[in-house]
């Protein structure tokens, strides 16, 4: 059981990343990663949906969906949960920690249609057909691995900010170039 | 038909279920914010220069609603009657304020003292030896204030910085990043000023640049108000005494002094 777990650990956060090798959520991972801080920040966020998530769904889709034979409206009831819960999230947020919410501004509501966060609840029901326990620990692990993935992008990007870049690879093009090059040192990890 | 009514139900029951627990967590988590807030920051520029001490326009509309800053906290904003009409005051205008560049050290006018092959930065030049340029006090025309200038209104020419006059709001965000601390923000109807920061002697001044101010006192003796004094060998202007006659810029040998 154990051993399980942790191979389900360490699998979503290094090998399959969500961000760096299956290419999920990527918006949030361009648009938040200027500052460590709030990539962190929104990492915790993400982190706390893509759990909650895991969890609801997981039971949702067992003691309501299998049990009224209705998987095939999956996808909408998740999609719904989850933003939701995102909803959730933003009003905690406002409460709480104001400046936390101002600076992730336009990208906390778009944690909804952050595709890393659907694609963990549907990897892990349908796909790995995870129990309740695996499943909790998928997602709470892809989103660490979220997680890791923007705070090493953001790091990346405020030295950036200092380094003399060519005026045509300013912006943008240069943030991708250092996520792709980020992705191919994970791809290290895989066939571990 | 079973097949559709039960989803739809059970569909409609979790919708309902969420919607508690939402309007529930809304209760809970309620921030009460003033309105007037939003309204105020739609009043203002929204350049979040910083130039009213605030971490943006938002953060300054709050403290203009809460009371910590006055209806004029904002150096850039031209509604403030209407603000003043939100919040129930009279508006008090206060004097428009702008940048001025205290150097006419264009690179005909001062010569570089080096090459710097590098980070094209005022601030790492003027680590290096003063600066690039022979007078030390010189604005060294990397454009770090432009950079800066949430309102577009400077530019570099000639190697020195300009201020555009209409666009400018004062805000002094430029004054503050100015390693050369040669960025004055002075009121915008300033008349006379002198175009100049160097406190160095006047034979030293002559040698780095053709028009810097050589502390001649010219000035200070044809000023009528008694306005223009020479402290550490450069003309100083006290605005309160000055009356814009413009003596001493006609006067002055080196036409350093400026009417604007």
């Amino acid at each position: 059981m154990l051993e399980n777990i942790l191979r389900i650990a360490i699998s979503a956060i290094l090998i399959n990343n969500f961000v760096l090798s299956r290419f999920m959520g990527i918006c949030p991972f361009l648009g938040v990663s200027k500052k460590t801080s709030t990539a962190a920040g929104m990492g915790m966020a993400v982190t706390f949906v893509m759990t909650m998530a895991g969890t609801i769904t997981w039971l949702i889709n067992k003691y309501i969906l299998v049990a009224f034979n209705m998987q095939y409206m999956k996808t909408i009831v998740f999609i719904f949960v989850i933003a939701a819960l995102v909803q959730f999230v933003e009003m905690a947020l406002q409460k709480y920690s104001p400046s936390l919410y101002s600076a992730l501004g336009i990208y906390l509501p778009l944690i909804t249609t952050n595709c890393a966060v659907l694609g963990a609840v549907l990897l892990a029901i349908d796909t790995y057909n995870y129990g309740l326990v695996e499943t909790i620990v998928f997602n709470f692990c892809a989103a660490i691995g979220f997680t890791l993935a923007i705070i090493l992008l953001s790091g990346v990007r405020e030295r950036l900010e200092t380094a003399k870049i060519p005026k045509f690879m300013q912006g943008f093009p240069i943030v991708l170039v250092s996520a792709a090059l980020i992705s191919i040192a994970f791809l290290g990890f895989a066939g571990m | 038909m079973m097949d559709i009514i039960v989803p739809v139900l059970l569909f409609s029951a979790i919708g309902l279920a969420v919607g508690i627990i939402l309007s529930v967590a809304s209760k809970l988590f309620e921030v009460k914010t003033d309105e007037r807030i939003e309204l105020i920051c739609e009043l203002l520029p929204g350049a979040n220069c910083g130039g009213c001490g605030y971490a943006g326009c938002s953060a300054c509309a709050a403290a203009i609603v809460e009371g910590n800053a006055p209806i004029t906290a904002c150096p850039g904003c031209s509604n403030v009657d209407k603000i003043a009409e939100i919040m129930g005051v009279k508006a008090e205008l206060s004097e428009p304020k702008a940048a001025f560049v205290m150097c006419s050290g264009t690179t005909q006018n001062t010569l570089k003292k080096y090459d710097f092959d590098g980070t094209m930065s005022c601030s790492d030049i003027s680590q290096l030896k003063d600066g690039d340029k022979l007078c030390r006090y010189a604005c060294l025309g990397y454009g770090d204030c432009v950079k800066k200038c949430a309102f577009g209104a400077l530019s570099v020419e000639d190697g020195i910085v300009n201020v555009d006059k209409e666009k400018c709001t004062g805000c002094g965000v430029c004054a503050s990043v100015c390693p050369k601390k040669v960025i004055k923000i002075m009121p915008k109807n300033t008349k006379v000023y002198v175009k100049c920061s160097s406190e160095d002697k006047g034979i030293v001044v002559k040698d780095n640049c053709k028009v810097g101010c050589i502390g001649c006192r010219i000035c200070e003796k044809n000023c009528e108000a008694g306005a223009v004094t020479v402290i550490d060998n450069l003309a100083v202007i006290d605005f309160e005494k000055c009356t814009g006659c413009g003596v001493c810029a006609e006067k002055c040998p080196k036409k350093i002094i400026k009417i604007s």
